[in-house]
């Protein structure tokens, strides 16, 4: 009890003391407390975005071949699907259809496919509910959009994709095929790209070696490579995310610079009189420890628990108007909360522990000094 | 009778921490719930054949990712710039990046 109670007066001391330098103490913990939200921020935001595609990636086609020619993809000869399906392991070969529409009033980029399953009747699609916000469809609907040759086409809405599901559908016109094609221009004895089932998740490589061998121009994309897509998305070698964790570097360094280069005047002059008055050299250090301590945990605290209700309870606001970029089209959506509590025990001790430490360093400088000498 | 400056302070940090505590309850809680809302996705996933999160819409290369090509945001010259901001925010998918030359 005595312990406790002699922690507790030396906290006194040190809150009474950071409270006679209240307005710099209090931009010190404004500035740490939005370095940790930032970084709490994109941490929680990644994480759940990379878990949500492992989660619902995991149904991705099998393998996807794709036709290039001098380096851009191009349109897929059907038949060359029929050899493929002759290697060993592969149960079926799909010809995809999908592609782009610019839509030029709204300023808008649609992604038109092809269902596997379920394909809306001729002259009629499903649009995702990105699309029928901008545009203020709804089932039953009339809607147009310019095909290849300038013409317009009209299709009747049969659906609004699912709204819980705008991070995968968002942008989505789903027509038949006899639609798209019409749409489109694509030729019948072609596709956009072929979409394989397989047997073995373990012949993946082995086939998609074979299709490279039967078909050089060809690309194949198995689904892992497609999930670790988006473990890649958002990683720190991205251009905004280095130039945030740069900048959060830089305030740290900035930070322990100030602390780890000594103390100013009037924190000198402190602790020289604490000494002088009968202050241990250990309690001195305790108070700075307290210091540290109630700087950077508060700042942890508050920055993590704002970073939260900012990533999931509104939807990353800040983080809107830079995933939107320059599209007038965008999903809203709001990230399931999948936490990574290594992340923030790392961020635990990347920012409290080194703080807590530079500020105990300079003090066990300056209370180890005749207090004669430190009050000069 | 004024409270000591510790015992406000204790308090507020173990308010902090029991809100964070709470948060996480929240988190696991709605992650819990989430999984008829993900298994809805995954039969979306499979009858529309998607490859891609519809995060960007403004770059085909950042709208499927997972598909695009090494050339496609420099298409307008080799020396051009890749001009959206999206492609400021994901780096090429790996298997772009093991294959480069290749193709």
């Amino acid at each position: 009890m005595a312990a406790i109670e002699h922690h507790r007066h030396i906290l006194d001391f040190t809150l009474s003391s950071l409270l006679r330098r209240k307005g710099k103490n209090a931009a010190l913990l404004s500035v740490y407390t939005l370095i940790i939200f930032i970084l709490a921020s994109v941490l929680f935001f990644t994480h759940a975005l990379k878990r949500e595609a492992a989660l619902v990636l995991k149904e991705a086609p099998e393998i996807i071949v794709q036709r290039t020619l001098t380096g851009r993809y191009q349109p897929i000869p059907t038949a060359w699907g029929d050899k493929i399906r002759e290697i060993n392991g592969v149960i079926s070969v799909r010809p995809r259809l999908w592609g782009y529409q610019y839509d030029n009033v709204y300023q808008a980029n649609y992604t038109l496919t092809v269902p596997a399953g379920n394909p809306p009747e001729p002259g009629s699609i499903d649009i995702g509910s990105g699309i029928s916000r901008m545009r203020a469809a709804h089932p039953d609907d009339i809607i147009a959009f310019t095909g290849h040759d300038g013409l317009p086409r009209t299709f009747i809405i049969r659906n609004i994709l699912d709204n819980e599901s705008q991070l995968l559908t968002s942008d989505l016109i789903v027509l038949s095929e006899k639609d798209y094609r019409d749409f489109s221009g694509i030729p019948a004895e072609q596709a956009t790209d072929l979409a394989l089932r397989v047997r073995n998740p373990r012949e993946y490589t082995t086939i998609a070696e074979k299709i490279t061998q039967m078909y050089p121009e060809t690309r194949p994309i198995v689904r892992t490579e497609i999930q670790r897509t988006y473990d890649a998305v958002f990683g720190w070698r991205s251009g905004l995310l280095i130039v945030i964790f740069s900048a959060a570097a830089l305030a740290f360094v900035i930070f322990a610079w100030d602390k780890a280069t000594g103390l100013s005047a009037e924190e000198r002059r402190e602790i020289g009189i604490l000494k002088a008055v009968g202050w241990e050299t250990s309690d001195i250090l305790l108070m700075k420890f307290w210091e540290g301590t109630v700087v950077s945990l508060t700042s942890f605290l508050v920055g993590t628990i704002l970073a939260y209700v900012h990533v999931f309870l509104t939807s990353a606001a800040l983080f809107a108007p830079v995933l939107k970029g320059w599209s007038t089209l965008y999903p809203t959506f709001r990230l399931t909360p999948f936490i990574d509590f290594g992340q923030m025990a790392t961020l635990f001790f990347l920012t409290v522990v080194p703080y807590t430490v530079t500020t105990i360093v300079p003090s066990w400088r300056a209370a180890t000094i005749d207090p004669d000498a430190v009050m000069r | 009778m004024m409270l000591r400056r510790s015992t406000i302070y204790l308090g507020t940090t173990m308010g902090l921490i029991l809100i964070m505590v709470g948060l996480f309850l929240h988190a696991s809680g709605q992650v819990r719930a989430s999984g008829s809302l993900f298994a809805r996705k995954i039969v979306l996933v499979k009858q529309l054949e998607l490859t891609d999160l519809c995060l960007f819409t403004e770059a085909s290369y950042t709208r499927h990712l997972s598909m695009t090509d090494l050339s496609t945001p420099f298409q307008d010259s080799p020396m051009a710039l890749e001009h959206f901001p999206t492609g400021a925010l994901v780096e090429p998918p790996p298997h772009l990046v093991r294959n480069h030359g290749s193709h």
